[in-house]
């Protein structure tokens, strides 16, 4: 319980301690504390940039997948039309053909009985001669009943 | 038990006695034998018990936190390092808490003082016999000394000579600061010129000293007493290990709960420590006005 020496050799000892803390221990463990600090905050910055180009991200390939939908009925759509208008056309095609081949063949028949008509025509004055001559039993002029006779063919 | 030899008086009086090594009265320098001795040797001796714990645990804090500080990585701590940071950063907050100036020096300060003031109430929870009789089987073995004269007290903070000597270096400190930062004519302003004004300048000199000079002696005191206390309900619970089985197991048992609740004074008293040294020298930096 006595004040002696031992109060000034602790008075050293505290200050070389206090020295000896301040210079090699107290610096390190707070330059390590402050990196870790920043460290972390870099980190979680990082984190949330990362959540928000993730929800960029994520709202890009929404529009993506919008508008690809979107092209996708355009492009059904459109080729429902064309295919329509294909079959449309087809059908048009189809029946002008039709048609096309109906009046062919209209004409055609047209032709052979008008040519029939036209060979009838050349021979019915011969015919009509022939058989005057039969009936008469004798030389008829054809050239001098040629009018009856143009009639009477006008009439086939 | 130092024995049955001796009585429940000697014994206390021997567990409050240091290890002193100093100037005998008739010039020799040498171990006192007795605390009588110890007492006569005045100011010239020095307790060897007390400043080999003090220094050894100072220099197990260092070695400690500068291993620590060594090997530290900032990224997923171990345990050891961990548990640095920890008290780091407890102290760290306190420091941040109560000192408003800038100065690196209070931040590895606090500490020192707070861990090593802890270390050295702790030795508070070793058994109160367990060392000091070591130290007598030693000295009685190897040095031939007379177990009845080797003195070890193992807490160094029940030594009013340790807690004075930081609360000393403490004042320094307060004083050094209180000057530099506001010179001489500031500082003595502060205690010449307030509560009172100018005209009551003896008065104000008066209370301020006294203001000024009652924070470091109750820092160490404050200290002091308190682990002078619980060491000394230990070693009075310690008398009972003579009274028979069961008076020796009671006394068990009262040590186990005595020192349990003295884990709250250990940390209780190292914070305080801590946290006063903190303040005072927030008060030496700040000016008045």
């Amino acid at each position: 319980m006595n004040i002696n020496l031992t109060l000034f050799a602790q008075l050293v000892a505290f200050v070389v301690f206090v020295i000896f803390c301040m210079k090699l221990v107290w610096p390190p463990i707070i330059a390590m504390l402050d990196e870790r600090k920043k460290k972390i905050a870099d980190g979680l910055a990082e984190a949330e940039r990362g959540m928000k180009q993730q929800e960029l991200a994520e709202q890009g390939a929404e529009k993506k997948l919008a508008e690809a939908k979107q092209q996708a009925s355009e492009i059904l759509g459109q080729a429902q039309k064309r295919a329509n208008e294909i079959v449309d056309d087809a059908k048009s095609v189809a029946v002008d053909e039709g048609n096309r081949i109906k009046e062919a063949a209209h004409a055609e028949v047209e032709k052979e009985v008008n040519r029939a008509k036209e060979v009838l025509r050349s021979q019915v004055s011969t015919i009509a001669v022939a058989g005057a001559e039969r009936i008469l039993k004798k030389e008829i002029n054809a050239s001098s009943h040629q009018d009856i006779l143009d009639d009477l063919a006008a009439q086939i | 038990m130092a024995g049955d030899t001796i009585s429940s008086t000697e014994y206390i009086q021997h567990h409050l006695t240091n290890w002193t090594y100093g100037k005998h009265p008739d010039g020799h320098w040498g171990f006192a034998h007795n605390a009588q001795e110890a007492t006569e040797m005045g100011f010239w001796a020095i307790h060897v018990d007390s400043m080999f714990w003090s220094i050894f645990l100072g220099a197990f804090f260092l070695f400690l936190f500068h291993k620590a500080a060594k090997n530290m990585t900032s990224g997923v701590p171990g345990g050891f390092q961990n548990f640095i940071e920890w008290v780091v950063d407890f102290v760290n907050d306190n420091v941040r808490g109560s000192f408003t100036a800038k100065n690196d020096l209070v931040a590895p300060l606090a500490l020192t003082i707070f861990f090593w003031v802890l270390l050295m109430n702790l030795m508070d929870l070793v058994p109160v016999d367990l060392i000091p009789r070591i130290a007598q089987e030693i000295g009685a073995a190897f040095f031939g000394a007379d177990p009845h004269h080797v003195y070890f007290k193992v807490v160094p903070t029940t030594d009013p000579n340790i807690t004075f000597g930081m609360a000393l270096g403490i004042f320094i400190l307060m004083l050094y600061y209180s000057i530099k930062i506001k010179g001489i004519g500031g500082f003595f302003g502060e205690l010449a010129f307030q509560p009172f004004g100018k005209w009551g300048m003896p008065a104000n000199l008066l209370l301020e000293g006294i203001s000024l000079i009652s924070k470091p002696v109750s820092l160490a005191l404050r200290l002091f007493g308190n682990l002078y206390a619980g060491e000394m309900i230990f070693i009075l619970i310690a008398l009972l290990y003579s009274g028979g089985i069961i008076w020796g197991t009671l006394g068990g048992f009262l040590q186990l709960g005595w020192a349990i609740f003295h884990i709250l004074i250990i940390f209780l008293q190292a914070f305080i420590f801590m946290v006063l040294t903190i303040v005072y020298l927030d008060m030496a930096h700040q000016e008045h006005h």
